[in-house]
């Protein structure tokens, strides 16, 4: 059996990493087979032997280590520890179970968790929360260690993809150790429920999805022109009559679910409420919310972006992103302010009125800084930072860096909007390269990978506040038909580029390994569309 | 139902019916695809009561009960239209509506056990009226046609009645050849997935399943005769093969919806899996004097070869019941050899458009496939000299579905005109239809269904409907309600845009 390096590369100036041989068994043509560990995203670092150590499925378990600042009362980690046998041993249908006993060789008969500092059970992760972890998988005990609880759900997704099967069906692990962390803090998937609405299931869904890939992030792009599912507690016209329908709502039960969900799997929420624009279905509930477009002198019926020049405006915001801030416990709340579009306002005879009485000239940006000053200044005053898409930047809107995180969304020079956005000391989160609603024929997960997010010229001080980045799929053609296997594997691309050393970025290796991560992601219950012509071992 | 407000596009269509009817009406029907002739009459509707309603043979029909292609039709439609309840009181005294328990299917010849061919009749009346309600045609496949028509008709108010309008539909395909190509070689589709899709093509009224079998990835199907072809050739024999009552399954499923199944092996090339399971088939590929260990097409010279072939695609005749065999092909004389060797079994058979642009002598009767876009010329220019040879000819090239891009590509798969060409009406004439393909290299049983669905209906519509059906903007409210009607049926559809159905996706 040949001693192959199996992640060469993953060399980083600050740390000493080691390349002692690491084992890889030969890959067979095509076939995506769990027959070899296929990691993603790929570790820190990772040294395996050729010992191979056997894993009973009726024996095997996961549970604490003694000196543990976590218990059976961390239901996180319990939790963690049912689906992980599960993911270890579930998809097998009918495990020979006489034959996995009698295999020869060294059992491994337990992995031990051990958190070593506060374990944060019970918090919610935040942008600080550590994901560290380091595990070693030796005989006759495998030792996962953490200092906080998110780092051992990063590192039981690790040691779960580095359970395989032999020839014989048997379940095996070979000596390993691994120690990792995350290269970007901030790595997430932005789902839009507004375009479409999307079941409560498929979000589910795409949180074990994220779970599998490390991603840290639900950017919950909630509401938009289209409608309005939130159901506020306060203003429940909103979606009483800005939803599709009665039955396209998300209740608070709903949300709630989701942020356990999510909190359970290390993941943070994160809602977008985007205004000014970007808010038709604001208006059907809210009466005078928004600007109403006038053609000449008289109302055409349309209704533009938010009326900034209210009080009522203000009024209504206070107590809804009080409520909103109450409902999602994240402390940061996005307030979109993309693509605001001037025209309405311009038309309308009270706006223009405002605009002469505060001196602003024609400079309709001045009215939209006005606008997301007051916004922001409300929600700071519940706590919460905040996130803007670049737009705000751009406009000039005076933010402060300590509470706002700026979005890079725009396809075109974005390298130039990285470097001026942290130019100007704010921290920031890339998506441009990465709408996965843009498809075309082919490998496209190949372009997403290609990715380089701290490619643009700046300091070391500016690299440093790019946080992370974020999958986009935007939802004018996905709803639960086809979010799925149009968000996976090619989102998986952007997990690594996240968590995964700057220089693992050889392309023919993560295709192999992409392909038998696509495949266990499959047996998972993840529709999860091929990467090429192949199959997948059931 | 799709949003109106959402879409910005009414559902009550002006639209101009077509042929005989040709005047302006308003229409409260929404079918896909559109029939030749439709007339519908809103001010007069009956009421369907879901616990009586049921379908029956006319007396004067010349099939009756018994007959397994509709006597299973009436049950699958019964099931699609009022699903398996439980529904509201029948009884509304109130609501002066004509209830309508049956409806009389009226069938002119007979024939139910046979399987459907290029030249069966499709053509359909159904006549819903005070003083009739019936669906009249000359076969069994035009009755399947017919009350696939029947179910879009039926509507469901909020209060869950079942009605449908006074209606008028003189019906029939504008092509008989109407398929839809799926690949089980770059991905293997299993059984499941592949009965589902004839379902769907059931819904679009496609008649021909095109099925690509094999190829270089693998080799799934399970030949009697050589066993060791899937054996050896399929991604995993204990799971990855079609055996041979699976293929029996697909063809009767098939046969049961008025849908051929025209099965493709192709050679010479195309054909690595083949060689795992048949030593000596392919050619060994040398570098220098020495075999590079790689290989190349079935070997031409090999006496063996032909002796192998000849046995073969004798079994492929005899499994599968259609006239026509797709034999892919692109070398001269192999090819030659190949169709000599089908014919003799008495089969037709379609080759891909190589064959004809390689000059390989082909008989009359031939069909051929047209799938390139430009090369070596633009696709109309190929079905010009294509039918001017005389040679059948299928369509292809603006519909591999396979190649995805960003919107509403639909649009673009439905402004093709497959008789936009120079040639005589003899030429046009000799245009059968065509094909939407699937190929699978980036496709499997995880995606396959959204991707395909509603996009290929665009193709069903093109090959069934009239040609001047042909506004992508009337098509869009009916493809948007067609989609809605599809995930109602439990198909996995996915969205021409934003939006939403009343019956979403659910998981």
């Amino acid at each position: 059996m040949a001693l192959r390096v199996f992640c060469p590369r993953v060399m980083s100036p600050s740390a000493l990493l080691l390349l002692l041989p690491l084992l890889l068994l030969a890959g067979v043509p095509l076939a995506a087979a769990a027959t070899r560990p296929a990691l993603w995203p790929l570790p820190v670092s990772v040294q395996q032997t050729p010992n191979l150590l056997y894993l009973s499925p009726v024996s095997f378990e996961i549970t604490h280590g003694l000196d543990s600042s976590a218990g059976p009362d961390c239901f996180l980690l319990q939790d963690a520890f049912r689906r992980y046998h599960q993911y270890v041993f579930g998809y097998s249908e009918n495990p020979d179970v006489s034959r996995m006993s009698s295999s020869v060789g060294t059992e491994i008969q337990k992995l031990l968790v051990v958190i070593t500092s506060d374990s944060e059970c019970n918090a919610y992760p935040n942008i600080t929360s550590d994901e560290s972890y380091k595990l070693v998988v030796q005989a006759s005990v495998a030792v996962l260690e953490a200092r906080k609880v998110w780092g051992a759900l990063r590192g039981l997704e690790t040691f779960s993809q580095l359970v395989y099967r032999d020839s014989y069906g048997a379940y095996v692990i070979n000596e390993t150790e691994v120690t990792d962390f995350p290269r970007f803090p901030f790595r997430g998937i932005l789902i839009d429920t507004s375009r479409h609405y999307l079941p409560l299931k498929t979000i589910l869904m795409t949180l074990d999805a994220m779970a599998f890939n490390k991603f840290n992030v639900l950017h919950w792009h909630i509401v938009d022109d289209n409608s309005f599912p939130y159901q506020s507690m306060a203003f429940p016209e909103l979606s009483g009559k800005g939803a599709f329908s009665h039955a396209h709502v998300y209740t608070h039960t709903d949300i709630r679910h989701v942020l356990d969900y999510a909190r359970l799997r290390g993941i943070r929420v994160i809602p977008e409420f985007d205004s000014p624009g970007h808010t038709n279905a604001w208006g059907k509930g809210q009466e005078n919310l928004l600007t109403a477009c006038y053609a000449g002198s008289q109302k055409t019926g349309f209704f533009g972006p938010v009326n900034p020049i209210l009080n009522t405006t203000y009024d209504f915001l206070s107590t809804f992103f009080k409520e909103v801030s109450q409902v999602f416990p994240d402390n940061y709340i996005h307030l979109g302010g993309d693509e605001v579009d001037f025209s309405c306002w311009k038309s309308n005879p009270d706006v223009t009125k405002f605009m002469e009485e505060q001196g602003f000239g024609q400079s309709y940006e001045k009215l939209e800084s006005y606008y997301i000053q007051k916004l922001v200044d409300i929600v700071s005053s519940t706590n919460k930072g905040n996130l803007v898409w670049q737009e705000v930047f751009d406009n000039k809107v005076k933010l402060n860096p300590q509470t706002t995180i700026v979005e890079v969304w725009k396809g075109s020079y974005y390298e130039k909007e990285l470097s001026d956005v942290t130019a100007a000391g704010f921290a920031t989160v890339l998506l441009s390269p990465w709408y996965l609603d843009y498809i075309s024929y082919g490998q496209d997960w190949r372009r997403y990978y290609y990715v380089e997010p701290l490619q643009f010229s700046g300091t070391s001080t500016q690299k440093e506040l790019v946080l992370g980045g974020t999958a986009a799929l935007w939802g004018e053609y996905v709803d639960a038909t086809n979010l799925m296997p149009r968000l996976w594997p090619r989102a998986s691309a952007v997990g690594e580029r996240l968590w995964s050393s700057k220089h693992v970025r050889d392309e023919n290796d993560a295709y192999n390994r992409l392909t038998e991560h696509r495949c266990r992601m499959v047996r998972r219950g993840i529709p999860a569309e091929p990467l090429y012509v192949g199959y997948c071992e059931l | 139902m799709i949003s109106l407000e959402h879409t910005g596009v009414l559902l009550l269509l002006t639209l101009l019916a077509v042929g005989t009817l040709a005047q302006t009406q308003v229409l409260e029907a929404s079918v896909w695809p559109w029939p030749q002739n439709i007339r519908v009459s809103p001010n007069q509707t009956f009421a369907l009561n879901p616990s009586l309603f049921h379908f029956q043979y006319s007396a004067a029909s010349a099939v009756q009960p018994g007959c397994s292609v509709l006597d299973e039709a009436f049950v699958r439609y019964l099931r699609i239209i009022f699903g398996t309840g439980p529904w509201l009181s029948p009884d509304r005294p109130d609501l002066k509506i004509t209830v309508k328990n049956s409806l009389d299917v009226l069938v002119a010849v007979p024939g139910c056990d046979l399987f459907p061919e290029m030249n069966s009749l499709e053509n359909y009346t159904l006549t819903l009226s005070n003083q009739q309600f019936v669906l009249k045609s000359h076969t069994v496949w035009g009755a399947l046609r017919g009350l696939e028509t029947f179910s879009q008709l039926i509507g469901r108010s909020a209060e869950g009645m079942f009605y449908v309008n006074c209606t008028d539909i003189v019906d029939f395909p504008r092509f008989p050849h109407r398929g839809l190509l799926l690949d089980t070689s770059r991905h293997y589709l299993p059984l499941q997935t592949i009965l589902e899709t004839l379902d769907v093509m059931a819904y679009n009224k496609f008649n021909v399943f095109h099925w690509h079998i094999v190829d270089d990835p693998s080799f799934p199907y399970e030949s009697v005769n050589f066993p060791e072809l899937s054996r050896k050739g399929s991604y995993d024999p204990a799971s990855h093969i079609y055996t041979m009552e699976d293929v029996k399954t697909v063809i009767e499923y098939a046969r049961l919806r008025g849908i051929r199944v025209l099965a493709e092996f192709d050679t010479p090339g195309h054909t690595l899996s083949w060689g795992k399971g048949i030593p000596g088939l392919l050619t060994p590929c040398y570098s220098g004097s020495v075999p590079s260990g790689s290989y190349g097409p079935v070997n031409p010279i090999l006496n063996r070869t032909y002796e192998f072939m000849a046995s073969f695609f004798q079994e492929i005749s005899d499994v599968f019941p259609d006239f026509y065999l797709h034999l892919g092909g692109d070398e001269v004389d192999f090819t030659c050899w190949l169709l000599n060797i089908v014919s003799s079994y008495r089969k037709g058979y379609i080759v891909w458009q190589e064959v004809f642009d390689n000059d390989v002598k082909l008989s009359p009767d031939t069909v051929v496939h047209v799938w390139r876009e430009t090369k070596p010329v633009p696709y109309a220019m190929e079905m010009k000299n294509i039918t001017k040879a005389g040679y059948r000819v299928l369509l292809s090239s603006p519909w591999y579905l396979n190649r995805i891009s960003y919107g509403q590509d639909w649009q673009k798969i439905y402004s093709v005109e497959p008789l936009d060409f120079e040639g005589s009406p003899e030429q046009e004439s000799l245009v059968i239809g065509g094909e939407a393909c699937m190929w699978g290299e980036f496709v499997d049983m995880t995606n396959l269904t959204p991707r395909l669905w509603p996009r290929a209906g665009a193709v069903a519509e093109r090959l069934w409907s009239s040609k001047s059906v042909n506004d992508t903007k009337l098509a869009y409210a009916r493809l948007a309600n067609f989609r809605c009607e599809l995930l109602r049926r439990g198909v996995q559809a996915q969205p021409l845009f934003v939006g939403f159905c009343e019956h979403d996706f659910y998981h």
